[in-house]
Parts: structure tokens; sequence; C-alpha cells
């Protein structure tokens, strides 16, 4: 019986780094303009053929983009991961919770009024942005998560203080000037276009620490499975431990959203599909495979997204809703029984 | 003299600041069980989590082994105490074995990585609820019963030298209420676990408890002994009962008694009449029970169900005063049922009974099955 869970863990987090490997690929080779893989080869390893249209393409827009995928992947997973065990709801996620619109919302003002006074703003200060507006969206959330008991509810408030967000969003884009508005919807669609080697720097340098703490917490995690009460006992320490778990995935959802705009579903479906094939809910196995699957599921996605119209691009979030909205309507009905 | 292991000093527990119990006072030495009993929202659970530190005292303190419950640190606080609580847990690809493992979590390393050892305890505590048998099933795939066995082997796994549960015995059938039991009766002897324990059934709670506390829906509270507290007047003010009663000495209740004038008279004794009692009281009839000895067993039944119980005293013939009673009860009655009471030496008059009322007309029934008696009585 352990051997056999073991077995499955391994040939599982085999082929998740497998298809990593195999999406790193694909997202190389393909693209509008086509480079042979030779040349490929030759450009990334051997740093030949250097100021060429090609030599830029590869390594100013299509390695950058791939890491960025691959990292945001990662994060708005291990957000939602987050956000489920903390309300024990399996279909809590960064998204339905009115999070990434929170962020969204907050980026946005500040990005008017920032732009006022400023030429362009600096991505600290998107993140910075979107941590607050996801925290006040959170704040929010957990005020009524108190008196809604119900995990249908409670993706009803969700869904509402996304609206409010966006209602709000939208009304700051209203009033902003048309050079700010070229740069917001495009950013509020959400997309991995425009990634280049400072953004990736950034996301690194906030998802990767937060995901290592967040693995860190993972015996605490594996106790709150039990419930609030049981984990107590256990000798967690029930407070500090709800707020870490809260700002890590207001972290996380935040780089996110600061830098690549909402992107849905990912943070549902990803922990589920991990938890599933898995076959286990040990945080200890879990987080990692979380985070990869995560990554390659956006890379994925996002290699559809800019290739199935070329050469005209998706919104990464079209893709990802597609298919993870379906996983979401299936735990639900899963849970009906 | 042993030493005491849990106790509280002026302690007051409630909600929001406000003090809904005051002058909690208790003692429980190592090894010893305490039950609480109590009507629902007395405040049974508000103690307990006070308990397990799940909520601040209002004043006062808790102190297990002369130390302050609030000093200890978590970790330590986990390692002396243990729980099972009412939340229903909800788990996902989690087997029965892995829910109790959890049970480490204070002893194993910082990823939780089990043991060899571990694992020992582990088995062990599986073993002594003897829930072996579901140990690789899916915790969400078994029944109640067998999950309140399984978190009881997770507490247990933890090694504590005191564990507090929560009304355990809820929604159990009655074979999986006395298997829990009798495993923290175990506990408690062999492994010198001191148990508090919350519990609706009062006749259990006064079979396994070494020490009560009765928690009063008035925020009234007292702790003694059993046998201090389980009386029958006690144990009605404490739950409010009006209609029926309950009998601390069996443990046995009884519905509301029949009103009305007795048109019947029942010769029971000797446990034959309780059925007949019964069958008369869900038929709303009234009825007079004699001749009974006062330490028969269908006495405290018949005291809780008839208009009117006649009676001798124990270890006597039956007397004439006794016996005229009777008769009179006979002489109003209209149905005289003999349910069919052994008779030796001292009871033999009561053989005359039936055959004074069938002397003075009434009907009479001889050990009637419920068919017959309905049938008799409804026409």
């Amino acid at each position: 019986m352990q051997i056999k869970k073991i077995i499955r863990c391994q040939v599982v987090y085999i082929l998740l780094v497998v298809l990593f490997v195999l999406a790193v690929i694909f997202n190389i080779n393909t693209g509008n303009v086509h480079i042979s893989p030779a040349r490929i080869f030759c450009i990334i390893f051997l740093h030949g053929d250097m100021g060429t249209p090609e030599y830029n393409i590869i390594w100013k827009i299509r390695l950058p983009r791939l890491c960025m995928a691959a990292i945001l992947g990662g994060a708005l997973s291990l957000s939602g991961f987050l956000l489920q065990t903390f309300f024990r709801n399996p279909i809590a996620g960064p998204f339905v919770l009115g999070i990434s619109s929170g962020a969204k919302m907050f980026v946005a003002i500040t990005m008017i009024f920032l732009l006022k006074y400023m030429s362009g703003m600096p991505l600290w200060a998107q993140v910075a942005a979107a941590f607050v507006g996801s925290l006040l969206a959170m704040l929010y959330v957990l005020l009524f998560a108190n008196r809604v008991k119900s995990m249908s509810m409670l993706l009803v408030v969700g869904i509402m203080i996304s609206y409010i967000c966006s209602a709000i969003t939208d009304l700051c884009i209203t009033f902003a000037n048309d050079s700010d508005i070229a740069n917001l919807t495009h950013w509020a669609m959400g997309s991995f276009s425009g990634s280049s080697w400072s953004t990736v720097k950034l996301a690194a340098a906030v998802v990767f620490p937060t995901a290592v703490v967040t693995f860190l917490f993972s015996k605490p995690i594996s106790a709150y499975l039990l419930g609030e009460g049981y984990a107590q006992s256990m000798g967690i320490r029930i407070r500090f431990f709800r707020v870490c778990i809260i700002l890590l995935s207001s972290l996380l959802s935040a780089c996110v959203t600061a830098l690549a705009g909402p992107i849905s579903f990912v943070g549902i479906a990803v922990p589920h599909i991990t938890r599933l094939s898995l076959k286990t809910t040990k945080p200890v196995v879990t987080i990692p495979a979380i985070f990869l699957c995560g990554a390659v599921f956006c890379m994925f996605c996002d290699l559809i997204a800019r290739t199935i119209f070329s050469p005209s691009e998706l919104a990464i979030g079209t893709v990802t809703a597609v298919f993870g909205a379906p996983v979401v309507i299936w735990l639900m009905v899963k849970r009906q029984k | 003299m042993e030493q005491v292991y849990i106790e509280t000093q002026d302690l007051s527990v409630g909600y929001h600041g406000k003090a809904l119990l005051k002058d909690i006072a208790l003692k429980v030495k190592k090894g010893e069980i305490l039950v609480l009993i109590g009507p629902n929202g007395a405040g049974k659970s508000t103690i307990l989590k006070n308990i397990i530190r799940e909520m601040q005292p209002i004043s006062g303190g808790i102190y297990i082994k002369g130390k302050n419950v609030k000093d200890f640190t978590s970790k330590q606080y986990a390692k002396t105490m243990s729980v099972v609580l009412t939340e229903k847990i909800k788990t996902e690809m989690m087997t029965c074995r892995d829910v109790v493992a959890m049970g480490r979590y204070p002893y194993t390393n910082y990823f939780g990585k089990l043991t060899k050892e571990d694992e020992q305890i582990v088995t062990e505590s599986l073993e002594k609820v003897s829930a072996m048998d579901i140990a690789e099933k899916d915790f969400s795939q078994i029944s109640d019963g067998q999950r309140q066995r399984i978190m009881l082997a997770r507490a247990v796994c933890q090694k504590p030298e005191i564990i507090v549960l929560d009304e355990p015995t809820s929604f159990l059938d009655i074979r999986h209420k006395i298997e829990l039991l009798d495993i923290l009766l175990e506990m408690a002897v062999k492994d010198k676990v001191t148990v508090i324990v919350s519990l609706h059934e009062i006749e259990l709670a006064a079979k396994i408890a070494d020490y009560v506390m009765c928690v009063g829906g008035n925020g009234t509270i007292e702790f003694g002994r059993p046998e201090q507290i389980f009386t029958d007047s006690r144990i009605s003010t404490l739950y409010g009962l009006q209609q029926g009663t309950y009998n601390c000495l069996y443990g046995s209740t009884e519905l509301k008694k029949p009103e009305g004038t007795p048109r019947i008279f029942v010769a029971g004794g000797a446990g034959t009449g309780i059925f007949t009692y019964r069958e008369l009281q869900r038929m709303g009839l009234a009825f007079t029970a004699g001749i009974l000895y006062e330490n028969d067993c269908d006495y405290p039944v018949a005291q809780a169900l008839a208009a009117q119980v006649i009676t001798e005293k124990m270890f006597e013939p039956v007397g004439e005063e006794a016996f005229t009673a009777a008769c009179r009860a006979i002489d109003e009655a209209d149905i005289v049922i003999d349910t069919g009471c052994p008779t030796g030496q001292m009871n033999e008059r009561v053989k005359e009974l039936p055959e004074y009322a069938k002397a003075h007309k009434k009907q009479v029934l001889f050990r009637p099955d419920s068919e017959t008696l309905r049938n008799c009585l409804l026409q």
C-alpha cells in the first residue's frame, strides 16, 4: 500500500518534469517566426548569431515569456491551494473570491494617480499596489466568510466583490487619459506578452521565496486539514498560522495580477488535478507538485493563446477558463452527491 | 496521597468577556475520569474549550500539575493533552491510518516525517481501538462509529497525559458507545491517563465516572462523586424534567405518567409488570399497581407510571393493610390484569387478588399479550 503510493508519486513527478521540459521546448520552438531547432540550440547554448532578429526573438521575447508563464502559473496554483486550505473550500481561488479583482482595482487606481506625476509606474510599485488590493479584498471576503458558512455562499460573495472591484476599475478607466487606457486595458485582459527579463526577475524574487516559505508551512497545513480545533490541539498557533496563510496567498496572487493581469481558474483547477493524480493530500508531497503542475499548465495555455489564432493573440484568461472552468463545474457536481 | 493532576481556581468561562459559568471548581487526579453532564447549551463545551485552550477563561485559571495552562507552550500542551471534538472533519484522500498518524504531530520533525517508532505507535493506537481492519480505508467512507474510534486512536497516538472528549458518544449506536467508553476506562486504569469527557447519556456517565460535574442551564455547577451527584431529584432538576422521570439506580427513563382516575388494577411483581405498565402508558390509561415490594424491580417503573402503587415492606409477608388497599383498588377498577408474578411463602396472598376480582365480577386478564390487552381495553 505504502510502496504503491510512493511509486505513484514518483511517476507523477517524473511525468510533470517531462511535461515541463516538453512545454519549454514547444514554447521556444513555436511562434510567428519559424526558427529551426538547430539554430535555437545554437542561440541558447552557444550564444551564436548575436544581434540577429532570431537571437532577439529567442532571448528577448520567447525565453522571458516562457519563464514568466512558468513562475506565475506556479504562483497562481499555490495561491489557490492556500486559499482552498484556508477556507476548507474546494472551489476557493484568487479569481473566484475576488482577490484578483481587488488587486486589479488597486493597481488601476494607483497607476492612474501615479502617471499624473510620473512618466511610468515602476514594476515593484505595481506589485505593492496589487498586494494591498489583494489584502483589502481578502479582508472583505473574511468579513463575510465568518457569517456565511456554506461553500456556495462564499463563492457568491467572492463574485460580488469581484464585480464591485471591476466596476470601480472601469470607472477609473473612464476618467483616465487616453494613453493610460491603452496601458490599462491591455494589462487588464491578462497576458504574458510584454514580459522582459526585468519582470521575470521581479516575479522570481517575489514568488520563489514565497513558495519556499509555503513549503516550509507544509506540516501545519497538514494538521489544518483536520480542522481548526484539532490543529490547535496539536500545537499550532492558529492565529499566527491563519495570518501567514493569508499573507502568502495574497502575495502570490498579487504578484501574478500585477505582472500579468487577472488569470482565471488556474488556482482552482491545478491543485485539484495535482491532488487527484497524486492521490494524496499530504502537503509535503503536493506543494512542489502543485507549483510544477501550475507552471506546466500555464506554459501550455500560453502556447495555445499565442499560436491558435496566430498572428493575433488570445488573452491568457480565455484559454485557462476553457480548461479550468469545466474542472470547477465538475467539482461542484461531485460535491452535491 | 496521590497528587491532584488537573484543577481549577475561581474559574469563570464565557463569551465576549461575559461570564456564563462562574466558580467552576474541579480537582481530578491522574488516571481518573471526570464526566460532565447537563442539558444542551448549558456550557459543557464551553468549559471543555477553556480546558483545551481554544478559549481563554474570563477569570481564574486552570492548572495542570500546579502549572497554569496558559504558561504551557503550544507544543508542550499538545504533548500533555489531546482531544476528540464534536466538529466533523472532512478529509480527502486520507486513509484512517493517515488521520491517526496526525496525532504524532507534536513529536515529528519539521516536515512531519514519521519514524519507525512513530509508525509503531500508530499501529498500537489502532489496535487499542480495534480498528486495524479499517486502517487502510478512506476516512471519508467509514461509518460514524468507526470514525469516532479513529478520532480516539488519533488522540491516543498523541500520547497525552490527559484526554478531553466532547460528547464522543453522540450519534453512536449502543454497541459503539459501550466500546468507546470501555477503551476510555482501560486507558484511565492501565495507562493512568486522566479523562475529561462530556456525555449526554447519564446512565453511562454513572458507570464510568470517578467524578461528575453537573452543568445546569441556569449557570449552576455541582462537582462530586457519582454517588453524591446521582440522585433522582437532582437529575430531574438539572435537566428540568417535568413530564417523565429518570431513575438513577437503574439509569432508566420513563415517559409521562397517564392522567385520570385509575380504572385498571395491575397485579404485577418480579419484572412481570413492566411491559404492561408501559403498554398502558402508551394507551394513556391510568392504573393502580400492586402489591409490590419496595425492592421489586417492577417498583421503580410502577412508581413512575402508576397513579397509585400499593406496596409492602421488603422481606415481610404481605400484610392485611396492603391487601385491603389492593382490594379497595380492585373495587374501583373495571379490569384487573394479572401479570403472573411468581409467589412464595411471603407473598402468598397475592394469589387471592384475582379470585377476589372474579368474585366481584371484574374482568380478569391473565398475562395478556399486547394485542388482547389492546382489544379488551380499547372497546
